[in-house]
């Protein structure tokens, strides 16, 4: 079995590493499951005026993430690293319901590009350490992503806080992009 | 991949062959995942080479650029790395939204990143971060100066001078970290911290670079804090006498540090003359220095001292004769340099030298030789010349014309010094005008020659002869136009004009239009001239209408003009035999202005009559201060230095003692009706003064400090004379930075019962004054009886609302209302003075004439106060508000003297004054005053001046 995965990684990417995309509002805690992915544990962190790049070893894959900042200023040039990217993980901040909507906007046009056209979604419902914190249904329901099409994609609840949450995600992420 | 194998081969050669769309096009090597170090690497150094070469980009080809850009941040190539923070700053300033990479510098520049990572990052990021941005990063760049490692440090240091331009501020807050840098205990662990850390090509520093980097910040931040800055100079003068080498000026490690302390000491001494004294002991103690740098630079500054005694330079004069013998070229050449320059001034003071600097005439270095030639040529005795100039056509062929052009200067003042010596100079003048050489060298040999040719009348037919000789093989078209000038000029009042007329005419058949144009204006002058020589006269003519048929418009229209000139006597004198000319400066910006406007052709044509003339004598002295301040500029170097500081001279407009000698008093004649204009239009800019005419019939040519020096308001006054009215215009400074002023305005109080002579009108205030940002108020009056004018003296008071203000930022505090308050003034005074515009009258001793004894009035005055003549005279010129001809000011004997003065009164009727003085020692100056005027009884007025 082992055998076989190897096999099949080294066919998939060779040495490539796997292209990243962390987005979604400022605030959500993009940055904070950047380094929790890294280093394993949580750094304090600034609003990001730009991106962050850093490679991620997950169970023997390289993952080189990016983390571009969140801020209506920046959110334009997100499209600027679209290219040559396997996922995205879009990451919701669960308890602010007041920007959940702009949250969906911004996802919607993110979607519609064409270049992220094969792109594979990983939804965080982030923050659910907090009270009050959104379900994954409700956020999921919010950002209406039952209604994608030819998409895979798949929502977590996570608290980078806690760390929890993010390994299932990961996880997800390696079969889907394997699948695809 | 056949495009690596190609950049094997030949790095540098693709380098030079570069091609913009090319490079711009291979920039999708960025976008490739995984990135590939190498080529990326190579392609940046293409782009900035591109950059540095001058191509420019548009400004969406570089942000597509810098974005692809940023994605090599994924790459941990440090190589690469370091690339990409080159190429983000050169980018940073053509590209959009650079601001992209905040956040990726930030981390780099974090501690825990690499050594070579974080200074690079540093300075990256100042680059792209905007002030708003700044206290973001603050705590950063602070943790940064004082980091131990040089380069971050430095790095640090460097970003934040740059910063200090648009956020002062903020970088102001820093100057704890500076000091810190700039004190730091020892570097020395710097080393072995680099050692531990990383192989890569640090420069381990022994050079203290940070202590460089931190003095010119501190500086920046305390520059315009007097006391400060001098304390920072104390710090590390190392004053305790005995242990200099070895005490505290130990804590001054870098010796460019030191090079910049001694710049600030000079500073400090120019803005406050008291501190002098103190300082100057500390510039002599550093000439010791065992540094050649710090010792050279303290050499320069006493030599560049104003007012430098003899005992001063002494020592600095001792330490460059030293370093003549050097064997660094580079050395020889500050010292060389530096006495060149002092020998302008001083060449007593560098005479000692002189032995050494003969033997520096064949030094290998060229530069070197050329300064010593020309220092000798300063300091050198009559005797020594001729052995100079044989070595100096030696070597005029080696030199660049660069040096050339130095040489002709020094020849050029030499004349002036050893009028004797004009053949020996003609011949060498005009030996290398027969050389190969450009047109700034060939154009200054020429005027050594013209000026030796006026100023040795021994000489002038030779000189002519010469230039003649020149103009019938020169390549320069303006060349050939200035000795054609400079022929009509002279030529017609040597013995034999028609050499020179030969010469000429020769023009009129070989050279090109212009030339064509410029001889026949030559033969105009011959034509006009010669009153006694019927022939020539008649000979010219006949030139003159050959050149009728010439092919170019202009040489036909010059020749006409001139063949109906030559034959009228009274046109002739009007035009040809003219004395005065426009004043270039003004009749040039008034033509501007008038083709500029659209509706001023419509108005009618362009008035002469607003353009003031000066005298030929006042125009050449105006070019020859030019000239000297441009050769200043190219000797010394100091190019900011010179004409600043005799602007600031002039600027203060103290022309009472010192600085009314007669050059610095008629050379800025050019520059005051510049002045005037100026005012004019800031009139005009002001609705209710606008309507009293189109400009002041007189302004004050000086203004008139109302305030002391170094108070915490200063204001001038100067006074504008209109038809009806009279305006008084006040600058104001305000010099406290705590406050702000509110509704500033000048309260006048008549000391004298004025009714019916004077009433004021318009009053207008300055509604804010903020520090160091001088303004401007106005009070205006009605001049009710244009028969009388009024001598009044005005009490003046400051009026203003006071408001405390934040010093940096300059903005009052909101809720603070302030108070009013006052502050007395020096009394402004109007007298008939005032009503006199100051104007050069061509011709004055015909305009004395013609108006005839009926028009003047005579005064005698015993002045006893006057110690001499020429105190006198500069206080009568001052009174009467008039133009001193030539002369005037330079009374020949110390007993007896008269002085000829012109001006327009109202700027209307011509006056000529005549100031007849004798002097005895205890009885002071008698004056006889005669004054002379088109209006009779405006006579009587200016006379009355002086009483």
């Amino acid at each position: 079995m082992g055998q076989y995965f190897t096999k099949l990684f080294s066919n998939l990417w060779g040495d490539k590493e796997v292209r990243i995309l962390i987005l979604g509002l400022d605030g959500a805690g993009k940055t904070t499951i950047l380094y929790r992915l890294q280093v394993g544990e949580v750094v304090s962190t600034i609003p990001t005026i730009g991106f962050n790049v850093e490679t991620v070893t997950y169970k023997n894959i390289k993952f080189q993430v990016w983390d571009l900042g969140g801020q209506t200023s920046i959110r334009p040039y997100w499209r600027c690293y679209y290219a040559n990217t396997d996922a995205v993980i879009y990451v919701v901040d669960s308890c602010d319901r007041d920007r959940i909507g702009t949250s969906r906007d911004e996802l919607a046009s993110m979607l519609q590009e064409e270049e992220l056209k094969e792109s594979v979604l990983l939804v965080f419902a982030n923050k659910q350490d907090m009270k009050g914190a959104m379900s994954a249904a409700e956020v999921s329901e919010a950002l209406g992503l039952p209604r994608l099409k030819n998409r895979q994609w798949s929502i977590y609840r996570t608290s980078a806080l806690k760390g929890e949450g993010l390994d299932e995600g990961l996880d997800w992420l390696v079969n889907a992009i394997k699948g695809t | 991949m056949s495009w690596k194998k190609d950049e094997d081969t030949d790095e540098l050669g693709a380098l030079l062959h570069l091609d913009r769309s090319t490079v711009l096009q291979e920039a999708r090597v960025f976008n490739e995942t995984p990135i590939r170090p190498r080529q990326s690497r190579i392609l940046l150094a293409k782009i900035i080479f591109l950059l540095y070469r001058g191509e420019t980009m548009s400004t969406t080809e570089a942000t597509e650029l810098f974005f692809s850009i940023t994605k090599l941040f994924q790459s941990k190539d440090m190589s690469l790395r370091q690339m990409v923070y080159l190429a983000i700053k050169e980018l940073s300033t053509i590209s959009e939204d650079v601001i992209m990479v905040t956040s990726s510098l930030m981390k780099d520049m974090q501690p825990k990143s690499e050594v070579t990572y974080r200074a690079n990052a540093i300075r990256a990021l100042c680059k792209i971060v905007d002030p708003s941005m700044l206290p973001g990063i603050e705590r950063f760049l602070k943790a940064a100066i004082v980091e131990r490692s040089p380069s971050i440090a430095s790095a640090a240091l460097v970003s934040s001078l740059h910063l200090f331009g648009d956020a002062k501020d903020v970088v102001r807050r820093w100057g704890n970290e500076v000091n810190e840098a700039l004190n730091g205990k020892s570097l020395s662990q710097g080393s072995s911290f680099f050692g531990a850390s990383t192989n890569q090509n640090q420069v381990v520093s022994t050079s203290n670079i940070v202590q460089y980097h931190a003095m010119g910040l501190m500086y920046a931040i305390r520059q315009h804090d007097r006391m400060a800055v001098l304390k920072l100079v104390q710090t590390f003068s190392g004053q305790n006498k005995g242990s200099w080498m070895g005490g505290s000026a130990a804590t001054l490690r870098s010796n460019m540090a030191h090079v910049l302390l001694i710049r600030y000491a000079v500073r400090v001494m120019d803005d406050d003359p008291s501190l002098a004294p103190q300082l100057s002991t500390l510039l002599e103690e550093w000439v010791r220095h065992r540094s050649d740098m710090v010792s050279l630079e303290a050499a320069r500054a006493i030599c560049h001292l104003r007012n430098v005694t003899s005992k001063q330079l002494t020592p600095a004069v001792n330490a460059l004769q030293l370093f003549l013998s050097s064997p660094k070229a580079t050395v020889r050449f500050a010292a060389i340099r530096t006495l060149n320059a002092l020998a302008r001034t001083n060449p007593e003071a560098v005479q000692p030298c002189n032995v050494d600097m003969e033997g520096l005439i064949t030094d290998s270095n060229r530069s070197v030789a050329t300064f010593a030639i020309t220092t000798l040529l300063k300091t050198g005795n009559e005797a020594s010349v001729d052995r100079l100039m044989k070595q100096m056509q030696g070597f005029m062929a080696e030199i660049s014309d660069e040096f050339k052009i130095i040489v002709a200067e020094a020849v050029r003042s030499l004349c002036r010094k050893f009028p004797g010596k004009h053949s020996l100079f003609l011949g060498f003048l005009s030996g290398v005008l027969r050389d190969e050489g450009g047109y700034e060298f060939k154009r200054s040999a020429i005027e050594a020659i013209v000026d030796l040719a006026k100023n040795v009348p021994e000489c002038k037919e030779t000189a002519l002869a010469h230039l003649c000789e020149f103009i019938e093989d020169c390549e320069f078209t303006k060349l050939s136009v200035r000795v054609l000038h400079f022929l009509g000029e002279e030529g017609p009042h040597t013995a034999r004009p028609t050499v020179y007329i030969r010469h000429i005419y020769n023009r009129v058949v070989l050279e090109n239009a212009v030339v064509r144009a410029a001889a026949v204006n030559a033969l105009a002058k011959f034509g006009a001239s010669t009153v006694g020589d019927a022939s020539l006269q008649r000979s010219v003519r006949v030139l003159l209408k050959r050149c009728l048929d010439d092919r170019d418009d202009e040489v036909r229209d010059r020749a006409a003009w001139a063949l109906r000139m030559t034959g009228d006597e009274s046109v002739r004198d009007k035009y040809i035999r003219d004395d005065s000319t426009f004043a270039l400066a003004v009749l040039e910006r008034k033509l501007v202005e008038y083709c500029a406007d659209p509706g001023a052709a419509l108005k009618g044509s362009f008035n002469f009559d607003n353009v003031p003339r000066i005298s030929r004598a006042q125009e050449v002295e105006a070019r020859d201060r030019q000239r000297q301040e441009t050769m200043d500029a190219v000797l010394t170097g100091t190019t900011l230095k010179t004409p600043t500081s005799s602007k600031a001279a002039a600027g203060k407009g103290d022309l009472s003692a010192d600085t009314a000698h007669d050059a610095g008093a008629s050379s800025g004649f050019v520059d005051i009706f510049e002045q005037q204009a100026k005012y004019a239009s800031q009139l005009n800019a002001i609705p209710e003064l606008a309507a009293f005419g189109e400009q002041p019939l007189v302004s004050s040519q000086t203004p008139a400090a109302l305030t002391e020096a170094e108070t915490e308001y200063g204001v001038q006054c100067i006074k504008h004379v209109y038809s009806n009215h009279i305006v008084f215009q006040f600058d104001i400074t305000n010099t406290i930075p705590e406050q702000v002023l509110e509704q500033v305005e000048v309260a006048m109080e008549p000391e004298e019962d004025i009714d019916g002579v004077l009433q004021p009108v318009v009053v207008v205030p300055i509604s804010e004054l903020k520090c160091n940002e001088p303004a401007t108020a106005y009070v205006a009056f009605e001049h009710l009886d244009p028969e009388t004018f009024p001598a009044v003296s005005f009490a003046c008071t400051l009026k203003f609302i006071v408001k405390e203000c934040d010093p940096a930022t300059g903005e009052p505090e909101e809720d603070d209302d302030g108070f009013e308050d006052e502050y007395s003034l020096e009394a402004a005074e109007i007298n008939a003075g005032d009503f006199m515009q100051a104007t050069y009258i061509p011709d004055s001793h015909a305009l004395w004439e013609s108006l005839g004894e009926d028009a003047q009035s005579v005064e005698t005055f015993a002045l006893s106060n006057f110690d001499s003549i020429k105190e006198c005279t500069e206080k009568v010129v001052e009174l009467l508000g008039m133009c001193p001809l030539e002369g005037a000011l330079t009374p020949k004997s110390k007993a007896a003297h008269q002085a000829v003065l012109t001006g327009k009164w109202l700027g209307k009727s011509k006056a000529v004054a005549r100031a007849r003085m004798t002097y005895q020692k205890g009885a002071g100056v008698t004056m006889e005053l005669a004054v002379r005027c088109e209006e009779p009884s405006v006579s009587e007025l200016v006379v009355s001046a002086i009483a």
